[in-house]
Parts: C-alpha cells; structure tokens; sequence
C-alpha cells in the first residue's frame, strides 16, 4: 500500500515535469515561429504603427508614475539610512545606479506586463474564441504576421524607449526630493548625479527592457492564440499571460544581471 | 450505410451544369476526425462539383462546422483525404495553403466579424490584405456588397461590429465571404437569425452567387426551406457519416427514415433514440 504511493507521487511528479517540459518546447516553437515571421514579407506597416501607440505611447503615465515615485521613495530611503554614517552624499549615486540598472527595467516591464500582456491576451483570445483569427486564415492573412508580429515588435522596441523616459523621470523624481525635501544643494547633487551616470548602466537597463517587452508581448500572444475555448478560455488567457510574463521578468532580470555584472 | 442514391445522384449533377467536370471542385473520402475521445467525423465521404450547390443537413453537434474547417484547412483531419480542384490539400501548409485560401470564401456560423474594424474594412479585409487591393476600390465594392446583403451602406459601412444586430453581423459576414468573389463559397447556417424576408433575399444572394458567378457552394443549413432554395443537391450528416445524399428533388421521396424524420422535424424516430441530446433530455426527465 504505501508503496503504490510512493509510485503515484513519483507518477505524479513525473507527469507535470513531462508537461512542464512539453508546454516550454510548445513555447519556444511559438517564438521561433513568431521571430521568423517579423523578417518575412508582407509587413503590416500600419497595424505596427498603432501597437507602437498602443502599447509605448498609452504605457507611458503608468511607467513615468512608477518610476518618478520610486525616484523619490529612493531618495528618502537612502537619506534615513545614509545619515547614520554620514554618507548622505551617496544618494544620488544610489537613485542613479538602482533606477538605471534596476528599477526602471524591471518596475516598467511588471508594469506593462499587467497593462499591456493582459490586453494582448484578452484581445487574442477574444479572436480565438469568436473564430476571427480563423476567419483571418480564410482571408489569406497569416494570423502571425497580422496578430502578432506587430506586437512583438512594438513590445520590443517600445519598452526600452519607455524605460529611458523612465529612469529621466526616476532621477528627477531623486532630485526633487534630495534638494526640496531634504535640503540638498542643487549644484552638489546634480554633480554626484553626472559623477556617477555611466552609459554601460543605462544601456544594460535598455537591453533589459527590450527582453523584458519580448516576453510581455510573447506571452501575450502566446496565451491568448492558444486560449481556451469560452469565456472561460480567455480569462485563463489573461492570468497566464500576467503570470508568467512576471515570473520570466524577474528570471531574466537576474541572469541578465548576472551576464552583465560578473 | 452510403446509400446507393449517392453514386447515382452524383454522377448526374455534373452533366446537369457543366458538363466538363470530370474531377470534383471538392472531394472527401473516408475524412475522420476526434477531439479526444469525441470522435466526430468517423469517414465522410462526400463530392461536389463545379458550380454545383451542395446542402449538408443535420443535427446539431453532429459535425458539419467541423466538416467545413477541415476544407478549409483550419483543422486538419485524423485520417482520410481531402482533394479541391483536384489537388490534395489535405495536410498543406505555408505558402501553398494561402493560394488555396484564396479560391475560399467563408460564412461562420458566429459571424467572426474584426471588431476592432468598421464595417466596410471587415468587408474590404480579403480584397485590400488578400488581393493587395488600394483601399478606395476595396470600400467601393465593399459598399456594392454591403447593398447587396439588404443593408444600407450608407448606414453601417462606418459602423463598428458591436454596435450591429445578430442578424446584420451575419448579413455583414455574408458580405465578406462573397467579396473577393471566391471560386469556392462556404455558407454556414447562413440564414439562423434572420426574418423570414431577409432569408429569402439571402437565399437569392447565395443562388446568384453560385449561378451568377459559377461559384461552387457547400452550405450546412437547418432552415429546410432555405435549403430547398439554394441545394442543387443535398446530403445528410449522422453519427459522422453522410449517410445519404442526392438531388433536392429526391429529397421527398428519399427512403431514408433519417432523412424523412429530420426533414420534418419530427421528434419520434430513429434519431432520437441515438443521439446525445435525446439521452440528456431523457435522463432529467
Ligand atoms: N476545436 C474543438 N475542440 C473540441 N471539440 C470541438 C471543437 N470543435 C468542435 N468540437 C465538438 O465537435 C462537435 C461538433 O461540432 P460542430 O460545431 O461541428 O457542430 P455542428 O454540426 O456545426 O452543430 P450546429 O448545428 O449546432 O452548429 C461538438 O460536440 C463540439 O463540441
Ligand atoms: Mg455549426
């Protein structure tokens, strides 16, 4: 009796690696797929166009909010505990290097991955359920190039512009608390601030971004075209999408770090 | 369970219209298909030839949306052949599969109008992405054939699909399927959820369509006068096989109890005793 357990557990846990190991080939199938598509003709100029609004343009009050807040709530952070050791002039290098590197990426990529990932699912689905992306197919359009590709192209080059519209506005959300709240001289801070500001920084923070606005839209996309069927269908679209685009952000968060930094 | 009539019925169509159809415009044989272990289609075989009419009739649930999205392409079939134009095109794929696509036009059963498109562009779509048409010619035969589907263009082209009936959605859908004036037209249930009037100016449409034009059509209706109007010949779908199929005017006197009890809706008959929905109904009961 207790043996058969032992063989269910291990049946079990079997089963979901299997699983878990077939929906990632599923994935990445998808992506190839999809990335082929980006370089093949026809292009859909148009419908790129407006992904570019819709998913950069409509993205940008949500990424300047979060950063212009974490800017400011770095800033006082860094000030109670810095005091302590008299280092107070290590905060602008501290809002900098947290914002560029880190914060702006990662904080912008959940952001629009809420925002955007979610949309994309939901919309994707929607066409899935009521049969118009095989409607598309009986219109001799490839529901790649015409869904798709759009969107992952605009996810990818719009989060790295939002992320460096973000880490402006989270070093000036840095600045306005250390000299209005906190007393700082305008001249010294703005000095420490260009002290510390390196290109490498801000670079690596774009290269984030732009994985992390693939993965958005990827798994946007991917949920949404392999929905369910029903209502049902698309909101288990809509969570996956959120869901996994957050998990595989702060993964690739980290080893991207790890790539860059080590 | 093919019935002889078949053969008979199919060998005298072509003669009847064309005359130089000796290779079907759409041929299945043996076709199967499951979801799991629902299997759905269970060998259909079934031909219709150029600028010929075909009616599939049946129960519902029994497969006919299935059995169109397997023409099509949009399933692929377990097993079995499908040949259009006489080519197989049963597992083609890419660059192929898009020409074929554009010999097809296609009513859904739902409509799937773009909802993120006005009227007139769900109507344009094939004509501007398919055929690479400019977008001005594109809306002014779109307007052409949203006038001949008994909507005013002049009222809806500019219209989004939400803000349209269930009927004037279908009627759009309708619009779309004939835009690029396709070889091949599926029409499925083209006249549920439509006034009576309305059928009937859709089922001259589709009449026109097929004989104004030379399309060849495959429509899966319930609605048995709509049936009567547009079928050249008409075939039976039942446990995911065809089990009958001949002329309209045989229809009457086919023989075959199915056919009969399905054609006058009549509860008692060997259908019932069968299908799924009978059980459920029984088992509440
Ligand atoms: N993609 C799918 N996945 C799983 N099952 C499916 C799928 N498409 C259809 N089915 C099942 O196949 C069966 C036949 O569906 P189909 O839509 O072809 O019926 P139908 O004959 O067109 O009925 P109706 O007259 O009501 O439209 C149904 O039981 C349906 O649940
Ligand atoms: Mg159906």
């Amino acid at each position: 009796m207790p043996f058969t357990l032992v063989l269910n557990i291990f049946a079990a846990v079997g089963q979901s690696f299997l699983s878990f190991f077939a929906a990632v080939g599923r994935l990445f199938v998808f992506a190839a797929k999809a990335v082929g598509h980006i370089f093949a003709p026809p292009f859909f100029g148009r419908i790129t166009l407006k992904q570019f609004m819709d998913i950069g343009y409509y993205s940008l009050p949500v990424v300047g909010m979060t950063t212009l807040f974490t800017g400011m709530v770095l800033a006082l952070q860094s000030y109670t505990g810095f005091t302590r050791f008299n280092a107070e002039g290590a905060i602008a290098s501290v809002v900098v290097l947290s914002i560029t590197r880190e914060l702006a990426p990662v904080l912008a990529g959940l952001m629009v991955a809420g925002r955007v990932g979610a949309s994309i699912a939901a919309e994707i689905a929607t066409m899935r359920v009521t049969e118009q992306i095989d409607a598309l197919v009986t219109l001799s359009v490839n529901p790649f190039k015409y869904l798709i590709v759009p969107r992952i192209v605009a996810g990818t080059l719009m989060l790295p512009i939002l992320v460096l519209i973000g880490d402006i506005i989270g070093i000036m959300g840095g600045y306005i608390v250390s000299v209005h709240a906190l007393d700082f001289s305008v001249g010294s801070y703005l000095k420490q601030t260009f002290d510390v500001l390196q290109a490498a920084d801000v670079i690596s923070g774009l290269v984030k971004a732009a994985v992390f606005g693939f993965i958005v839209t990827l798994m946007g996309c991917y949920h949404g075209f392999n929905s369910g069927r029903g209502a049902q269908g698309v909101g288990a679209a809509t969570t996956n999408a959120v869901v996994s685009a957050s998990i595989l952000i702060l993964i690739f968060n980290y080893v991207l770090t790890q790539v860059f930094f080590s | 369970m093919i019935n002889d009539n078949k053969v008979a019925a199919g060998e005298n169509a072509g003669t009847g219209s064309s005359g130089h159809t000796a290779t079907p415009m759409i041929r299945m044989s043996n076709v199967k298909k499951s979801f799991g272990d629902k299997h759905i289609l269970r060998g259909i075989d079934l031909e219709v030839k150029k600028g010929e009419s075909l009616v599939v009739i049946g129960g519902s649930g029994t497969g006919k949306s299935v059995l169109l999205k397997n023409i099509l392409g949009i399933l692929e079939p377990d097993e079995g052949t499908i040949e259009v134009d006489g080519h197989v095109t049963t597992h083609m794929r890419g660059r192929a599969r898009v020409e074929l696509m554009h010999k097809f036009g296609m009513l859904f059963q739902g409509a799937a109008l773009f909802d993120s498109l006005p009227v007139w562009e769900n109507v344009a779509f094939g004509l501007i992405h398919g055929e690479k048409m400019s977008k001005g010619q594109a809306r002014e035969i779109a307007v052409e054939k949203i006038n001949a589907v008994g909507l005013s263009a002049q009222r809806v082209a500019d219209l989004y699909p939400a803000e349209l009936s269930g009927g004037m959605q279908k009627r759009v859908g309708l619009a779309r399927a004939i835009a690029t004036s396709p070889e091949i037209i599926f029409f499925d249930e083209p006249t549920t959820g439509l006034d009576p009037i309305m059928a009937d100016v859709i089922n001259d449409l589709i009449v026109e369509s097929v004989k104004g034009l030379g399309a060849t059509a495959l429509s899966i209706t319930h609605d048995m006068a709509s049936a009567r109007k547009i079928a050249d010949k008409i075939a039976m779908i039942y446990e995911g096989e065809i089990i009958w199929c001949g002329d309209i005017k045989d229809l009457d006197n086919s023989g075959n109890p199915y056919v009969e009890q399905f054609i006058h809706g009549r509860a008692e008959g060997p259908i019932s005793k069968h299908s799924d929905f009978a059980k459920s109904a029984k088992s509440k009961a």
